[in-house]
Formats: C-alpha cells, structure tokens, sequence
C-alpha cells in the first residue's frame, strides 16, 4: 500500500499539469471543455479512507482551480464526485465483490466495468461543475448539452491515457 | 450530548462532505466576480421577496382605512363628473376666489362641416350657445390655431377657418418677438402670409409663428405655423412671409373652443379709451 504512495504523488502532478497546461487550452467552441483530472480520484485504492478521499479531492480541486482562475468551482465538484464514490463503486461492485490489492481500473475489472464506473461519476461531475460555472439553473439546457459533450470527450481522453498506462500499471 | 457526537462519527464522511463543500461554496463567491453577483443577486432576491410579503400583510391590515379613503376620493370623483352638474356635459367651472380663476375655458368640440376649397371657408361645429359657445371665442386643434367662432346657433355654432381672408390674427415670431398680422391670400391651403414684420428683423426659414396674445381672443403662444419663405417687396419697409400652417385643414376632426373670460372687459376698455 505504502508503495502506491509515490506513484500517485506522481499522477497528482501528472494530471494537475495536463490539465491546466493541455487541457483547460481546447475549447471547441465553447461547449467542450474536459476535465481529465478526476481520473485522479477515480484510480485512487478501493481501501482509501472516506477523509482521505474528500481531502485528497478538495487539494486537487483547488490546484486546479489556482492554476484556471476558478477558486473554489473545482474544488466543489471534485468533493462531489469523491463523495459519491464509495456509493458508486458499492452499486456496481461485480458478483464476488472487489479482490483485495486490487485498484479501480480496467487492467483489474475490464473496460465495460471502469466505463461504466467512470462515466457516472465524470457526468456527475461535469454537471455539477457547469451549474457552478453558470451559478444558475435558467440555461439548463446548454449546461447539459455542455456536460454531455464534455463527458463524451472527457471519456475519449481518459480511454487514451489509460491505454498508455495499461501495460505499466499491470505489472504491479 | 455522547449520542450526538457518536452521531457526527458515524456520519463522519458525509458531514466532512458537507463541510468541505461549505468551504468551497463560500471560496466560489468570495473570489469570482460573475458567482458573487448571481449569489448577491440571488440574496437581494429573497430579502427583497421577505420584504414584499411583510408589505402585503402590513396592507391587508391597513385595507380598512385604504377603503375609507378610496371610497372619500370615489365621492369626490363622482361629485367632478359631467353628470354631477346642472348645465351642460363639458362645461365647468373651476370654483377659487377672483385672484385664481382661470382666464381660459376649453370646450373640445367635433367638426361637422368644413370647406377649404373655397374662397370664404367656414367651419361648423357640434356645439352651439347651449353649451356656452359664444361668437368670438377662439377655435384650436391639438396642432395650432383654426379660428373664430362668428356664429352660434343653440345646438351648433359656425366659424370664420382660418382659410379665410376675412380673418386676420395677431401673431408674432417665436424667436425675435416681432409681431405682425396672419391672413390668408386665397392661393395655397397650406400657407397664410404673415405681414407687417418690419425689415430689420431677423426672419429665419423655419421660425416658428405663434399667437401674439394681443387679441382678447387667443392666449399668448398657440402655434400657427412655420416660416417657409421670406419676400421682401420693393418699396415696402416690410416682410411679406409665407407660412406653412401646422394644421392641415382637410383632416380636421376635432377642435377646442377657448373662452376668454375677460374678453369683454378688455374689449370694452381698449373702445372706450379710442374715444
């Protein structure tokens, strides 16, 4: 478990890099805007305690949020979306339950299962977010075509990295 | 006490959530301009909301002494109406002492009849000496002066139009002052001619022609027309200048009759002191 720690020390610094030098940078017009960095908190052990997880998430927000002038936006969502992990990954825990040492990704349960797990929560995600951005619910409509779209190439993007990572991650 | 914290550590998870959101919410509107306004917004929105439900249940108590009054103004209205007097439907008289009467009474009137196109035009009008119409008294549109009532009947009364070389008007440049005398020369229903404006005065296309007051008919004021072209005759110490009316004749509907309540006395005046 101790030896994770490096390991996601470096992914934290990873995607809070990625994501505000590469990606806060694409914006198709207007209604694209991904957000790579939750799979930090995705990916993180299924043993990770619920304080850690909300602290964790909360720094990670607010990393984000310094770097893209959005103080307090993705430090909200990301709580959210740390909140309702535990819950998330209980309802779609497969038949003989998660094996211990294991981690959330698909080099352990399959594609279909982290897809269906990462794109709840990311969705959950992203609308929140934009509601925040909006601060208002009268334009419901562009907030979710914005979520929908976003989500769709928040997924593409995260399938790319963790092909990448696919082979480096199955050696542990 | 112990239940209550055995409590929070059960829940630990969700009030770490809540708490942290708390956080975030409260970074959100303190540091970004556009979510502080909606927030501050938002938060006018219900005090203002608050205060207007507060205001409707002080109004629904006060409804007893709102009626009372309303029902005093309704008195008051109703003893103002037309109906409400003996005379007739658009006369009235404004009740005050000597100092502060009105020194003109309006009557809007319907124009019955009404030439231009010929050489005495005359206008005819739905009121007569029943409803206080008397010869002399001025005719207006909402656009500028008609003319003279010359002849009443007890439910019509006629008037000399200002289409009419009979008439002459006092009237005056807006701008300088000059005055002079406004006639019709029997060419254009759009145009009477302003006369005896001496030459040394300072005459601009599009100077304004009003009433001079100097009649006892007319107030002081009323628009005749503007200044469309300036001639000045050989021989003469005097401009001749063509005026295009402001009321177009052909589409006159609905005038006011203006008394003057001293006419008589100035007319009397001014003949005795010609003798």
């Amino acid at each position: 478990m101790i030896s994770l720690v490096p390991r996601y020390i470096f992914n934290f610094i990873f995607f809070v890099l990625l994501q505000t030098l590469i990606l806060n940078k694409i914006e198709f017009s207007g209604y694209i805007n991904p957000y790579l960095y939750v799979l930090f908190i995705l990916t993180l052990p299924f043993e990770t305690p619920g304080w850690l997880l909300l602290v964790l998430a909360s720094i990670l927000g607010l990393s984000i949020d310094i770097f893209s002038n959005t103080i307090g936006m993705h430090m909200a969502a990301s709580l959210l979306l740390a909140f309702l992990r535990p819950f998330i990954l209980m309802r779609i825990a497969p038949r003989d339950n998660y094996e211990l040492g294991t981690l959330p990704l698909p080099s352990f349960y399959g594609f279909p299962w982290f897809f269906k797990y990462s794109a709840i929560l990311v969705f959950i995600h992203h609308l929140f977010y934009f509601i925040i951005e909006s601060f208002s619910l009268q334009n419901i409509i562009e907030i979710l075509l914005k979520t929908t779209l976003s989500t769709i190439f928040t997924m593409v993007i995260m399938g790319v990295t963790l092909l990448f990572s696919y082979q480096k991650k199955r050696r542990i | 006490m112990r239940n209550f914290l055995h409590f929070l550590l059960r829940h630990n998870f969700t009030f770490l959530f809540i708490l942290f959101e708390i956080i975030a919410f409260l970074l959100i509107v303190t540091y970004n301009q556009d979510q502080r306004d909606k927030y501050l917004g938002s938060s006018s929105k219900v005090t203002g909301s608050l205060y207007k439900t507060i205001n409707n249940i002080d109004e629904y108590l006060s409804l007893k002494k709102v009626n009372e009054d309303l029902a005093n103004e309704n008195a008051f209205l109703r003893s103002q109406m037309p109906t409400s007097f003996s005379q007739s439907k658009d006369y009235f008289t404004l009740v005050g002492d000597s100092t502060t009467t009105n020194q003109y009474k309006y009557r809007s009137c319907k124009v019955v009849n009404n030439t231009v196109r010929k050489h005495f035009n005359y206008i005819t009008l739905s009121k007569g000496s029943k409803d206080g119409i008397k010869s002399d008294m001025g005719v207006l549109s909402n656009k500028g002066i008609v003319g003279i009532v010359i002849q009443c009947s007890d439910n019509y009364s006629t008037a000399l139009s200002l289409l009419n070389p009979r008439l002459k008007i006092s009237a005056k440049l807006k701008e300088s002052d000059f005055f002079g005398s406004v006639s019709w020369d029997n060419k254009s229903t759009q145009h009477v001619i302003l006369d005896e404006i001496p030459e040394h005065a300072n005459v601009n296309i599009g100077d304004q022609v009003i009433t001079s007051g100097y009649s006892s008919t007319f107030p002081e004021g009323i628009l005749i027309g503007t200044v469309d072209q300036v001639n000045h005759p050989e021989g003469e110490s005097f401009f001749r200048i063509k005026v295009k009316l402001s009321v177009d004749f052909s589409q006159l509907k609905y005038v006011e009759v203006v008394e003057n309540i001293y006419q008589k006395q100035q007319k009397q005046l001014e003949e005795e002191s010609k003798q």
